[in-house]
């Protein structure tokens, strides 16, 4: 049936963030492996829960960084060696410590460039299309409710009482 | 740190809140309608803003003669009113991220409108440099970027120095800012019952929707940015600082500057956040979220750094006596005793001896009190600014090239417009963002009650 192909998977609401953590936990130990949780604030209990590894947010941020220190030196040294050099009171071309400020500031600029876009690529954002939001009372996921997603393409009645032993207040299917 | 055990005036969240009371309360003041006050409120700094306009449009049409700039004081309100912006804007990064890093919980309450003032405040400072060049339409000639003429920016100068710097400065607070702001937005998104409003809140929340593996990101991210922010404030007020000490003129050419500036940056940028602060738990009926605990723990701050300024000061005057240079000691002579004493004085009372009534804690926990105390500060820096500035320049070397600096009206209308300017934004912000973080207010709940 075309009608199953089009499931996001099963959305349960939970009241407290002790109650969403435990839920995680035990539907990972009953099998389950893709598991979306919605917070209204980082949760750092579930990072252990749902395993979540580091990400590249540090990485891209010192590759950033690294652009900006190495590219304005280099840039500094070809326009003021190479390029155009202007003999001002005797000083050396490569004047070292002077290309120094320029960089550092250049070097913050890249790095937290990097790290934004990093941030934004991993999370695949802006994303203004999901099906999560299909179900009404999502909106409460960025307020007071903590929010479970199982994926799964079909209806699991089986998975739906589970949810609800584990003291969901609420059980949604959601639609792709 | 337990909730319910700690005093009252302790308190860094009134208790009985709860996710959704937070939540709530945070977003109604972004989703409700108007109030008079705000209207007021808009209105004055609409009014000084065009004020602001009409300024810069006798600025582009006649020049910088319009001011009462002159040789030898070349440099007067522009710089003194740049290094004053850019200086209350530190404080703001400054409580983001430092006290991130430090992990106080006091921060959380206090970050997003910090943010946004050191946002606003940079915008309006990076304007001044610009009017001051004479051309202000060729101001990206600082820039380097492919020219005909083949030229470079001279990159031993410090003015290309603080260009670059207020640029990163600016882009960073911005990022910053807005990075913290998505899950907010997100949540006004979801608050929101017009049609118009959901839309707005959307496009700007980017379809944030708080899955445990982006808040990761997220807070990796916001680890990342305090942990480049802080020595980047550093450097930039240093880079401000670098502007005088590489000019070889008595009262300026001196390795103290960049810590002395730094440290004035933090002063008045506390100051500012408390004069901002103070209203708006007042008007806003924030008590409960900024409490008495979060105006002490400003004040001890400002004062912290305000004694740093006093010491700045003595040890001024000392080494211009210590180093034997006549013009050194002629400039401290006059600063003490010259046509200039009343700004010196002015800065003495504010910044030296209005701050000691901040030892008193029940000073620190009288939000009248310390609005004026704070407004003092802001005067007093702003003053501290005219006496580095005009006082070194106005008696150079040759006595045949001396000269007074008299203000005109359109130093002052440039002056009080460009807060005019800053209010705008700010009042804009109170009226249209969360003006407190509501993720990090959730946050610090349920770490408060996890400990309680």
């Amino acid at each position: 049936m075309a009608g199953e192909q089009e499931r996001y998977g099963c959305m349960a609401f939970f009241e407290t963030p002790q109650a969403l953590v435990e839920a995680v936990r035990a539907l990972r130990e009953a099998g389950y492996t893709q598991i979306e949780a919605y917070t209204p604030f980082p949760l750092e209990a579930l990072d252990d829960a749902l395993d979540i590894r580091g990400n590249a947010v540090p990485l891209a941020t010192f590759v950033g960084g690294a652009i900006g220190a190495v590219g304005m030196l280099v840039m500094q040294y070809i326009a003021a060696v190479i390029h155009y050099p202007v003999r001002v009171g005797g000083r050396p071309f490569a004047s070292w410590p002077a290309f120094i400020p320029p960089a550092l500031e250049i070097t913050f600029l890249l790095a937290a460039l990097g790290g934004v876009l990093a941030m934004l690529v991993g999370n695949r954002l802006p994303k203004f299309y999901h099906p999560v939001f299909h179900v009404e009372r999502f909106g409460r996921a960025s307020q007071d409710a903590f929010v479970l997603v199982v994926r799964s393409e079909r209806v699991e009645e089986q998975l739906r009482s589970l949810l609800q032993g584990l003291g969901a207040v609420q059980v949604d299917e959601v639609p792709a | 740190m337990s909730a319910a055990g700690t005093a009252r005036h302790e308190r860094l969240l009134a208790r009985g809140h709860t996710y959704t009371s937070l939540s709530d309360k945070i977003g109604k003041l972004a989703l409700r309608p108007n109030g008079t006050l705000w209207f007021v409120s808009f209105a004055c700094s609409l009014l000084l803003t065009l004020l602001f306009a009409a300024g810069v449009g006798e600025l582009l049409k006649k020049g910088v003669g319009i001011w009462g700039i002159n040789i030898p004081v070349a440099w007067a309100f522009a710089l003194i009113n740049y290094v004053w912006w850019i200086a209350i804007g530190m404080a703001g990064t400054f409580i983001s991220a430092a006290l991130y890093l430090a992990r106080q919980d006091w921060r959380s309450s206090l970050n997003r409108y910090a943010e946004a003032m050191t946002v606003f405040a940079v915008a309006v400072s990076g304007l001044f440099p610009i009017f001051h060049l004479g051309r202000p339409w060729f101001f990206y000639w600082v820039a380097f970027y492919p020219n005909r003429m083949s030229l470079w920016p001279q990159w031993r100068s410090s003015l290309v120095w603080d260009f670059l710097a207020i640029i990163a400065y600016l882009l960073v607070s911005i990022m910053y800012w807005y990075v913290g702001l998505l899950p907010d937005l997100a949540t006004l998104r979801d608050q929101a019952r017009t049609r118009g409003k959901q839309v707005f809140y959307g496009l700007f929340a980017l379809g944030w929707r708080g899955e445990a593996r982006h808040w990761k990101r997220l807070e990796s991210l916001n680890l990342v940015l305090a942990g480049l922010a802080v020595p980047l404030v550093f450097s930039v007020h240093s880079m401000v600082a670098l502007d005088f000490s590489e000019g070889t003129l008595p009262g300026w050419h001196s390795t103290m500057f960049p810590p002395f500036f730094v440290a004035g940056a933090f002063f008045s940028g506390f100051a500012m956040a408390l004069v901002l602060g103070i209203p708006l738990r007042r008007w806003l009926g924030l008590g409960d979220i900024i409490t008495p605990k979060h105006l002490d723990n400003l004040s001890k701050m400002m004062l912290a750094a305000g004694l740093f300024v006093g010491y700045n000061y003595a040890v001024e005057c000392f080494m211009a006596f210590y180093s034997g240079d006549p013009y050194e000691m002629a400039e401290m002579k006059d600063r003490l005793a010259g046509p200039y004493a009343w700004v010196f004085w002015t800065v003495i009372a504010c910044n030296v001896v209005a701050i000691q009534f901040l030892w008193s804690p029940r000073m620190r926990r009288n939000p009248v009190a310390l609005f004026v105390i704070s407004m003092l500060v802001l005067i007093g820096m702003w003053y501290e600014r005219f006496m580095l500035i005009v006082n070194t320049l106005f008696r150079t070397y040759l006595p045949s090239s001396w000269g007074m600096f008299y203000p005109t009206l359109w130093d002052l209308i440039f002056l009080f417009g460009s807060i005019g300017l800053f209010l705008l934004l700010f009042t804009l912000f109170v009226r249209w963002l969360p003006i407190v973080a509501m993720f990090e207010m959730r946050k610090l709940l349920h770490k408060l009650q996890g400990a309680g």
